[in-house]
């Protein structure tokens, strides 16, 4: 399967430079065969798998570096603090961030937008404000907000979606006034697959007088992400869509608008002074990382940060729009399939639908070929009742991802058909 | 073997679901909705006191879920309220635990393939989860949460 992929991938002018037979190598993971067939992972929107440095930097943390971080002045902690810090200047760097200030460790793309609701929302919005978001948005960015507006009275206003899954940008300016305080994204649809054009989102949201936050999860493994040419105020990622450990991700923030924040938990780390009387709260970026956080986390996902970088953040998206091409134009030629998503610009996510045919059932007869594929509403419940459907079944694709395997995908429909067409 | 979970009487009812339209005259109705996938079931029930007359439902889901519906509501006309939860149980029992499959069941063992997919195990149950609601008179639509 090796060599097909790879004569398949000269064959497409799939670009120079990538190798992805030696890149499939580094993923242990996909070593593996299910219900007796080679494992062909594609649901890497949900969460991507690991590379073997990633794996490696973890297990050197616990077996020879473990300690809390920032507090002892032992041999450990010394270790640990630097290896720890050091993800932040990663980050920092691939990210385009000015200060490491301005990058806040949190749990993940959930916990960072929940972070600004929590903190700038609360303190900065009240009753008649308007936040607007995006008619694609992933639930992440739709009830943290929500409950923002719960809490303060100010009204949730939606950016409405085309019939290709594209945001209807007339509609995003018409909704845009003096009300308007924050506008939030997402820069690539997890559900579709859309990439929406935040720059261009930004600009006129700061033309308002509004501040911007972009949801990068599905966008920072896939395509270069600069936040300074952006110009957003907030953007979030999550480290395990980006080769990385659970637990661990990024919220990126403009350092003056952070340190006008308050707090967004109280405990160790986040201090500089404890009285019973008064505390003071330590500077960025540590004021917002309360009590130990996911140290073995975030060296994971700075092991993963040099990973990305090394095989080029541009090759790898250029590889996947290859993939992409070929993968859309195999499943459009199966009867009966139509993909639901076809944005002028899209990442490597194929949702589509059968006629007659349940996702869950499709999702249960791939498995049984070694086909992992995400089935239902990809927390995007408002996409699915945009497009008048339940569910979708989805294919998301990876670097490690090759054309022998969207060809297993094809297979693996036709099979569907087979059990369920009359 | 996938031929194990899709078993022919599960894509025959799946593909000619019976009893699937709105029942005039029911007396029970109730709704059921499966988070997990966005399915949602309407039953509907004509009882005569206590016993289960005619039965039919709407909505369409999964194979799983279509083919379960299809083949309660079959097996409910001429039950009690007692009888039609007692097969519910076993009917749980089928899909959840080990145990011989009861007699009781009839046609209704084809399922029994689905224990083998605990992520399914809520498919097969939406509609008896919503047969539950209805027999109970319960007016919120149930979920399998």
């Amino acid at each position: 399967m090796s060599t097909l992929s790879s004569e398949v991938g000269q064959a497409l002018g799939l670009p120079i430079g990538f190798d992805v037979d030696r890149v499939r190598e580094d993923f242990p993971v996909l070593k593996q065969t299910i219900h007796g067939k080679p494992l062909v992972y594609l649901d890497n929107a949900a969460t991507a798998q690991k590379p073997r440095a990633v794996i490696d930097a973890i297990v050197k943390f616990y077996e020879v570096d473990c300690a809390n971080i920032h507090r002892g002045v032992h041999e450990l902690s010394q270790r640990s603090t630097a290896a720890y810090e050091e993800t932040r200047s990663k980050v920092r760097r691939f990210l385009n961030a000015r200060s490491n200030h301005e990058i806040i460790f949190v749990r993940g793309t959930t916990e960072g937008i929940n972070l600004v609701t929590q903190t700038w929302g609360r303190t900065n919005l009240k009753a008649g404000d308007e936040i607007v978001i995006a008619g694609l948005d992933h639930h992440s960015n739709i009830v943290p907000w929500q409950i923002l507006c719960e809490q303060t009275g100010a009204r949730l206003r939606v950016i409405p979606i085309d019939d290709r899954g594209d945001l209807v940008l007339d509609e995003y300016e018409k909704l845009l006034s003096p009300r308007t305080r924050m506008v939030a994204v997402g820069h690539v649809s997890n559900a579709l697959g859309t990439v929406n054009p935040v720059r261009r989102i930004v600009r006129m949201a700061h033309d308002t007088g509004a501040l911007a936050l972009i949801d990068g999860a599905q966008a920072v493994p896939h395509m270069p992400v600069d936040v300074a040419a952006l110009d957003a105020d907030f953007y979030a990622f999550s480290g395990h869509k980006l080769f990385g450990p659970t637990g661990i991700g990024v919220l990126y923030g403009k350092a003056d608008l952070l340190e006008a924040m308050p707090p967004y938990q109280g405990g160790g780390d986040m201090i500089r002074t404890v009285t019973f009387e008064k505390t003071t709260y330590n500077d960025l970026p540590y004021k917002f990382e309360a009590g130990t956080p996911d140290i073995a986390g975030g060296i994971g996902l700075g092991a993963a940060v040099d990973y990305v970088t090394r095989l080029g953040i541009d090759k790898i998206a250029a590889y996947e729009h290859e993939l992409l091409l070929y993968a859309t134009e195999a499943l459009e030629r199966i009867p009966g399939l139509r993909i639901v998503g076809t944005a002028r610009e899209k990442a490597a996510v194929l949702s589509f639908v059968m006629q007659g045919i349940h996702p869950h059932d499709i999702g249960t007869v791939l498995d049984h070929q070694g086909i992992a594929v995400r089935t239902g509403h990809h927390c995007a419940q408002p996409v699915m009742d945009r497009y008048h459907i339940p569910a979708t079944t989805r294919a998301s694709l990876a670097f490690y991802n090759t054309p022998a395997e969207i060809d297993a995908l094809v297979a693996g429909l036709y099979k569907v058909k087979e059990v369920f067409d009359e | 073997m996938i031929d194990d979970l899709y078993q022919e009487t599960i894509l025959d009812h799946s593909k000619r679901p019976r009893n699937h339209h709105v029942l005039t005259g029911a007396n029970r109705k109730a709704e059921g909705y499966n988070p997990l996938c966005g399915d949602k079931l309407k039953l509907y029930l004509k009882m005569d006191g206590d016993i289960v007359v005619d039965a039919s439902f709407e909505g369409a889901g999964c194979a799983i879920s279509t083919a379960s519906a299809s083949l309660m509501t079959e097996s409910l006309k001429g039950k009690t309220r007692e009888e039609a939860m007692r097969l519910m149980d076993k009917f749980h029992d089928l899909l959840t635990t080990d145990t011989p499959a009861s007699r009781d069941l009839g046609k209704l063992v084809v399922f029994c393939g689905v224990r083998d997919y605990p992520a399914r195990v809520k498919c097969a149950t939406l509609a008896w989860h919503t047969l539950k609601s209805a027999l109970n008179g319960s007016p919120e639509p149930v979920t399998t949460e």
